[in-house]
């Protein structure tokens, strides 16, 4: 019930600040153009309202309803990350959409929405077949 | 540069971003989980044993919020700027590249810098870097 009343307030949100009007996104994107830089002052908004409570989970081992608090603990800034996020960008830059937006777009009937999360869901489908390949083509004296 | 006043939506930009925060809290501090879209649906391929419903439950809440912001207020406009094949190119290159990168605008560009992580700091950065560099080719060269 939480998970879904979170999402709900984050649907409301993306609607709200204009991220699920993917011409607003690539005018944000746009620095050449008549840059719209509305997108700045969503960043800025969910930080500051995200921060305090990411504080106060770094301090506790379990969440308030008592599941364990998993927080991210991979700090390398490696190859994966580097060129993962090059490649989300030009998608991002090609289409206005990132997932959470294009995600609450279904909701709206958006027919763009659903093609785009279409690919993505086998762009991620992929990810994982290739994932698998690539584990199980490694030499079992690597893998511990 | 120009500035483009007239679409410019300072207020309710800072206002749906503070929702977006306020509700990456409640899924902290109540789940104990980090509200990465694109990682909330990334461990649903496949599907893990007693990993499903929260993350079933809050794509539901996403879903449903055109839904309920409707019965208040019209829905904003989403004026779409790509074709099917660059929606499906697109889509690809989301899909493939945030699992590669463990995390998106939402997990890295929000959750990330509001734990002052520099590995998503430096997930934003490219990203960013790579947007606005497409959108750069796309409309003033090609």
């Amino acid at each position: 019930m939480i998970a879904l009343f979170a999402g709900l307030i984050f649907g409301i949100g993306l609607l709200l600040s204009g991220l699920t009007d993917p011409a607003k996104v690539t005018a944000f994107l746009d620095l050449a153009g008549a840059w719209d830089p509305s997108l700045t002052f969503v960043m800025g908004g969910a930080i500051g309202a995200a921060t305090p409570a990411f504080m106060l989970a770094a301090r506790r081992k379990h969440s308030v309803l008592g599941a364990p608090m998993q927080l991210p603990v991979k700090q390398s800034i490696d190859r994966r990350l580097l060129i993962g996020s090059f490649a989300f960008g030009i998608g991002w830059g090609l289409a206005g959409y990132c997932p959470g937006p294009a995600i609450t777009s279904l909701g709206a009937g958006s027919s763009a929405a659903l093609i785009f999360v279409g690919a993505m869901l086998i762009g991620m489908a992929a990810f994982e077949g290739i994932e698998r390949f690539r584990s199980a083509r490694r030499p079992a004296t690597i893998t511990q | 540069m120009t500035i483009d006043w007239t679409n410019f939506t300072p207020w309710t930009s800072l206002a749906g971003g503070i929702l977006i925060g306020l509700a990456a809290a409640i899924l902290l501090l109540m789940n104990g989980r980090v509200a990465g879209i694109s990682g909330i649906v990334g461990g649903l391929i496949p599907p893990r044993e007693g990993e499903r419903s929260w993350r079933i439950a809050f794509l539901a809440g996403l879903i449903a919020a055109p839904l309920v912001y409707a019965l208040f207020t019209p829905l904003p406009p989403m004026r779409v700027v790509a074709g099917s094949g660059a929606l499906i190119a697109a889509g690809l290159l989301v899909g493939i590249g945030t699992r590669y990168a463990s995390g998106c605008t939402s997990g890295h560009g929000v959750c990330g810098f509001a734990r002052r992580s520099p590995r998503s700091m430096a997930a934003t950065a490219v990203f960013m870097l790579a947007g606005f560099a497409t959108v750069f080719i796309l409309r003033h060269i090609l």
